[in-house]
């Protein structure tokens, strides 16, 4: 019998620089994001990006950030115990047993996108795997205000794996294929999650009101069909970065601890 | 900053708005909310700062509408009671 074919399934892959000497540094501090598709883990060592990984979230936060961690570190000769602050975030961030503080992702994905696409960032969208948040930050990446969707799912990221499964189409293609439509769809209510998406991220962000500069976290980012459709509905284009969009609370959780470090925490 | 609890759904937009800058920390809503929908913490989204101000508890942000429907009679309105409690005015109701 042939294999049944996962169309949802995404690439999970970790990097580590080959130019940093870790053991050198000054400050390691480490950030958990442990979502609720995806989990990453991300290492800086003296404020730059040393390690990281992304992973598929597994049905045991725990074991996810272990894995995380793990993969981060793989190759990298450093051990958990070289890491001296970790900070956890994400939806299962108080479940990181090994992380000296939980810190909401909002505070996580601004920071990130601060660090990623640089000070003139003032929106930030973190479009993540079951829900979806209009952030709008300060030139430190600071949180002045926010709004969250977490009532309805259409349009997240799992929401996109369940239509890759019942379109038979892999997950990395849904975003083109969704050009292949030369009209919008009449609404279905909320049920088509490609258009839904676009749809719902517009209203927040009427009530968030967006500046020049905005920037788009999370794994829905690298979905083509729904940035395109909201570039379109707000008439201006997301800043790129040539950070991968998926790390970014990982990487705000990192900086986030490396300050405390520098604190004396 | 501006933290927004609550939701937005077929029938409304249903936010409860606190400025944090506004905040001065003095828990004088907690007590005054006869639903206790409010409580303090530290900023949660500011997690560098160690000032405590009132947030919306977790619980109550995805039904408040209902939670608040009591002070929110049809006819006859005063001024809600987490409001008038609030001396610098750091809190608003977007219905």
């Amino acid at each position: 019998m042939a294999e049944m074919q996962e169309y949802w399934r995404w690439t999970e892959y970790d990097w580590h620089s080959p130019e940093i000497e870790w053991r050198r540094g000054k400050r390691i501090a480490a950030g958990i994001d442990v979502g609720s598709v995806s989990s990453q883990a991300l290492v800086l060592v003296d404020g730059q990006i040393f390690a990281f990984s992304n992973l598929r979230t597994g049905s045991n936060s725990p074991d996810s950030a272990h894995k995380a961690i793990n993969g981060a570190l793989k190759d990298t000769g450093m051990e958990l115990s070289n890491i001296k602050y970790t900070v956890g975030t994400g939806y299962g961030r108080v479940n990181v047993p090994f992380a000296n503080r939980a810190i909401t992702e909002i505070a996580c994905h601004a920071r990130g996108a601060n660090f990623m696409a640089g000070p003139k960032i003032r929106t930030v969208l973190d479009m993540g795997g079951q829900d979806c948040k209009a952030i709008h930050c300060d030139e430190r990446g600071k949180v002045s205000n926010f709004l969250m969707n977490d009532k309805c799912a259409a349009g997240t990221g799992r929401g996109m794996e369940v239509m890759a499964d019942l379109l038979s189409i892999p997950i990395k293609d849904i975003g083109d294929l969704s050009y292949q439509v030369d009209q919008e769809p009449q609404p279905v209510s909320s049920t088509c999650v490609v258009f839904a998406k676009s749809e719902r991220v517009s209203l927040l962000l009427g009530r968030i009101g967006v500046e020049d500069q905005f920037f788009i976290t999370g794994g829905i980012a690298k979905n083509p069909g729904v940035v395109k459709r909201l570039e379109k509905e707000l008439g201006i284009q997301a800043v790129k970065s040539k950070y991968d969009s998926q790390i970014a609370g990982a990487l705000g959780a990192a900086l986030f601890a490396d300050t405390l470090l520098q604190k004396g925490a | 900053m501006i933290a927004n609890y609550g939701y937005k759904d077929g029938s409304g937009e249903f936010f409860i708005s606190i400025d944090t800058d506004k905040c001065d920390s003095c828990a004088d809503c907690v007590p005054a909310c006869p639903a206790k929908v409010l409580e303090m913490a530290t900023d949660e989204y500011d997690p560098l700062s160690e000032k405590t101000v009132a947030t919306v508890r977790e619980e109550e942000r995805k039904k408040i509408k209902y939670t608040c429907a009591p002070c929110k009679p049809a006819s006859g309105r005063g001024v809600l009671p987490c409001m008038a409690a609030c001396a610098p005015g750091a809190i608003a109701h977007s219905w």
